[in-house]
């Protein structure tokens, strides 16, 4: 068994678990996060992405005993209270998602994708992003969409803060 | 969102909980109690169970029990059966063989289930399922379909001798051979169409729960059509009584034919849950899905098409061995049949078709419906035939395409099918225009300046959705019917409680029904709640497949609203002391026509149930129900354009653009109709160049049992698709809808190979069209 201690959307959290425990496995059956998906074995369909220190990281692939002491942030921390993060409303007004069981990676693999480029994205270059989330429902069409529109919505929403 | 009605754009209710982490997905219940198992499984294609021994796992930390074949056959649980009754073209029924939801004495692919184990952790049962000892003496094996047939081959089950379960056939061969032999020129191809894993991103999952106290059974699970599920699991498999069993099939996470089926997982965790006495969960892990789930496609044709002088179709002649797998899952005998030949007249008159089909097992995972099910095995055949005939034609195929197709409705096919509505024209020419065809003859020529391949190839496909009318599917052997019902629940402050019987596991459901009834009595959408996916709360209904959630569903919600609202104007015109005929509704109002005198709906909805001033004999209560039974398939068609350009050097294809222009007749909400599209594009993109399930034939394993080897389509390999809808509405139904579910998947795969044998100059080119495959098309071409 190992001890673990973290801070998950905010919440400081700490348990025992057996040493084998994956992170995406302790956000789910310890901690009862399970927006948090497994959709793979072999860390290939992204469905398990969350944020840990700033930066998305595939839960399946990190022991829970890793992360402790991080900070992570899952789908269900990204919100702002009631208010939707920009990337969530790009998804749900782009019609970027069908079943859903894919759509708590993207979004988390979408917000660090747009932090890690200030400058803007374009097409090609959120489509070579998402290499590591895989959806069934969508042909992707719409989640490029709603990527691109929400990082123009940060930027301008970013400039106007600024200003 | 406010009022939003048919047509209306809307963004989905459903999306909200999806996007922040709270739907709930079969993996996510917990029930008090609930212990997690493990599957113990052959990793033999072929063998005999020579022993089973437990004590070891029974032993290890956590477990609560191990269960085999032989207690669950002690305890009367039934064998899985197909529900679609096939004979062959001697008159002899299908032969089915027996599939133990626990395999007895023998395996028959590499992942049939042999034991279960029940533990505390999901770990702790892994761990033990591990330790379970099976002594297996290995057969030999054989998974490819036209082996299976052949004489000696391995044989997997004694009700079918030569593995052959039935040798089928449609159409008249007759006139078909004498109107082959009469033609000017006859095209011949050999078409394989490959075997794919439908991969729903969601892994499928079960939790079986016994309540001893009331002797009652419910299961959560994965499924598109609980309520088949709970049938099928009482009436065939002896799990339960139909009222002593409740099915929940909550968010599922899309399905596309494969949860369509009930697999032995739902049955074991239900009988291993009484046995005990622990509420068992099993969520499959995505190797055990790529090994279990049914799978799709997989035929072997020889195919020839007649042309007279004049260039017009004048027999089609089809032969296909189609793979089954291992056992015969619950709709895979329609698959290969109903669902195929039938659609061979593609958009076409072709006076003379006949297709035979011999369906056979294999010692390979089941082989069912997935996504277009039979349809995009028929819509590859004929759009490569005759694309590639127009080339040895030297004729344009759009061209050649024009000069065959239907063009009169009612239009009667050779094979069964009588096409309603449609204009194939004006999809192609749609298409064309989007995708700039005449355009491309520059395009082609600046690609070759840098030295790549651009080729560009068209498919116009026809399939039959909205299934089915119930009757005519029984007098084809189907076990149920294929109707739909609903309910109509109006409470007392005019908010609406919408039930249906199909099942939403991507598709929308909760928006696009809202907008039948939030247009009709101008309510907010959001005063309209869809209840689905629970046998207890929804009166039996029969899915979601075949992209029959429009055309079928919907229809039972406008019977049902259609029964409200003539109800809520007797009672209108009661309170205003008016004639029924002069109620109209509008914005939420009911209004005497022609005066000022009005009731609010939520007024209405109060009255039905105060109930103190009514009509003299109504009842109460505001609440219908409705059973929807299609009087005839409806014929989504359309017709789809790729444009490729093709890396001499290694092969690879880029998609460079693809254009759909769809006809599903009436359209509810656009956006999430382009969506569906969008999807099942990718999935045929995936066909034609990425995906395929390989079984090795020595060793009968398959070698594309995780994504590290089963190549899915990923962002980088698609472009943004160009899509849009012509519109011919469907005259059997009130909404004159079609369906959009298939569609993108049955269309796309000929149209991305016609693309790229296009592009290289060579038509003999299997799917996938991998790199390695276009490479050696491309040395091949050249040799000659």
């Amino acid at each position: 068994m190992a001890s673990v201690s973290m801070t998950v959307n905010g919440r400081a959290v700490s348990g025992e678990v057996e040493g084998r425990t994956l992170l995406v496995h302790y956000l789910r059956e310890h901690l009862g996060l399970t927006g948090t998906h497994v959709g793979c074995d072999t860390s290939q369909c992204g469905a398990c992405v969350v944020h840990v220190d700033g930066k998305a990281v595939k839960s399946c692939t990190m022991l829970a005993a890793q992360a402790s002491g991080s900070t992570i942030v899952t789908i269900e921390g990204l919100a702002d209270g009631a208010d939707l993060h920009p990337v969530q409303a790009a998804f749900k007004e782009n019609h970027g998602l069908q079943c859903g069981f894919c759509t708590p990676g993207m979004i988390m693999a979408a917000t660090d994708m747009i932090r890690r480029h200030p400058e803007g994205l374009d097409e090609k270059t959120v489509r070579a992003e998402l290499e590591g989330n895989i959806c069934r429902c969508t042909g992707y069409h719409n989640i490029v969409k709603a990527i691109l529109a929400a990082s123009e919505a940060m930027a301008k929403g970013g400039k106007a803060k600024a200003a | 969102m406010g009022i939003e009605g048919i047509g209306a754009r809307v963004a989905r209710k459903e999306d909200k909980r999806f996007i922040t982490g709270a739907g709930r997905y079969v993996d996510d219940m917990v029930v008090p109690g609930m212990k997690h198992a493990a599957f113990v499984r052959s990793p033999h294609p072929h063998a005999e169970i020579t022993g089973i021994d437990v004590s070891k796992a029974k032993a290890m930390p956590g477990v609560i029990g191990v269960l085999a074949g032989k207690e669950l056959k002690a305890d009367g649980i039934g064998n899985l059966i197909c529900g679609w009754m096939i004979h062959s073209k001697d008159g002899t029924p299908m032969k089915m063989g027996a599939w133990s939801p626990l395999a007895v004495d023998r395996v028959r692919y590499v992942g049939d289930a042999v034991a279960i184990v029940v533990a505390e952790t999901k770990g702790q049962a892994r761990d033990a399922a591990e330790a379970v000892a099976v002594s297996y003496k290995e057969l030999p094996a054989v998974t490819d379909a036209a082996e299976a047939l052949k004489k000696g081959a391995p044989q997997l089950h004694p009700e079918a001798e030569g593995n052959l379960i039935f040798d089928w056939e449609l159409g008249d061969g007759k006139a078909t051979d004498a109107a082959m032999a009469g033609a000017a020129h006859v095209t011949k191809m050999h078409i394989l169409n490959n075997r794919l894993v439908p991969n729903a991103m969601e892994p499928r999952a079960a939790l079986g729960h016994y309540d001893k106290a009331e002797d009652h059974y419910t299961c959560w699970t994965t499924s598109q059509n609980p309520h088949v599920a709970r049938l099928v699991m009482s009436a065939f498999y002896n799990v339960a009584p139909e009222n002593k069993l409740r099915v929940i099939a909550p968010d599922v996470g899309g399905g596309f034919g494969s949860k369509i089926y009930i697999y032995p997982e739902e049955i074991v965790c239900l009988w291993a849950s009484k046995k005990t006495g622990v509420p068992v969960k099993w969520v499959a892990d995505r190797t055990e899905s790529f090994l279990c789930d049914a799978h799709g496609r997989d035929h072997i044709t020889e195919v020839q098409l007649g042309f007279d002088a004049d260039n017009r179709m004048v027999a089609l002649k089809v032969d296909t061995i189609a793979n089954l797998g291992a056992y015969m899952s619950l709709f895979s005998s329609c698959v290969p049949t109903y669902l195929y030949a039938t659609l061979l007249s593609g958009q076409y008159a072709i006076p003379a078709i006949h297709a035979n089909v011999r369906t056979v097992y294999t010692n390979t995972a089941p082989v069912d419906a997935y996504r277009g099910a039979g349809r995009p095995e028929a819509t590859y055949l004929i759009e490569r035939i005759v694309e590639t005939a127009a080339r040895e034609l030297n004729v344009s195929p759009a061209e050649l395409r024009r000069k065959n197709f239907i063009r009169s409705f009612p239009y009667q096919t050779p094979v069964i099918m009588n096409y309603d509505a449609g204009d194939y024209e004006a999809s192609l020419d749609a298409a064309m225009k989007a995708v700039d065809y005449a355009g491309f003859g520059k395009r082609r020529e600046d690609a070759k300046k840098r030295g790549k391949l651009r080729g560009i190839g068209m498919a116009n496909y026809i399939e039959a959705c909205g299934i089915a009318p119930s009757a005519a599917v029984g007098s084809l052997g189907a076990g149920v019917g294929l109707w739909e019902s609903a309910e109509v629940r109006v409470n007392a402050v005019g908010t609406i409680e919408i039930l249906t019987g199909s099942h939403s596991h991507g598709q929308g459901h909760e928006t696009t029904f809202a907008q039948l009834a939030s247009g009709r009595f101008g309510i907010p959408i959001e005063q309209v709640s869809i209840v689905h996916g629970d046998t207890d709360k929804v009166q039996m209904g029969m899915g979601t497949y075949g992209s029959r959630s429009g055309a079928v569903g919907m229809s039972a919600i406008v019977k049902a609203l259609d029964k409200v609202e003539a109800k809520a104007k007797k009672i209108a015109a009661h309170l205003m002391e008016a004639d029924e005929g002069d109620i109209v509704i509008e914005n939420g109002t009911l209004k005497v026509a022609g005066t000022d005198k009005n009731v609010p709906w939520f007024q209405v909805a109060l009255a039905a149930y105060t109930a103190h001033n009514l009509p003299a004999g109504m009842e109460p209560g505001l609440k219908e129900g409705a059973f929807y039974d299609p009087a005839n398939f409806t014929f989504p068609a359309g017709c789809y354009i790729c444009e490729v350009e093709v890396d001499p050097d290694t092969g690879r294809t880029e998609v460079i653009q693809f254009v759909a222009a769809d006809d599903f007749g009436n359209i509810i909400n656009p956006m999430i109709v382009e969506g569906q599209v969008h999807g099942g594009v990718a999935q045929g993109i995936g066909q034609a160049l990425l995906e395929g399930a390989h079984y090795d034939p020595a060793s009968g394993q398959l070698m594309t049992a995780s994504y590290m080897d089963y190549t899915m389509p990923r962002a980088d390999d698609l472009p943004s698709f160009k899509v849009s809808t012509t519109n011919t509405p469907c005259p059997n139904n009130p909404l004159g809808i079609k369906g959009c579910g298939e569609a993108g998947a049955i269309g796309s795969p000929p149209a991305v190979i016609n693309a790229i044998t296009d592009a290289i100059g060579n038509n003999d080119l299997t799917m996938p069209a991998t790199p390695q495959k276009v490479w050696a098309a491309i040395r091949a071409a050249t040799k000659h």
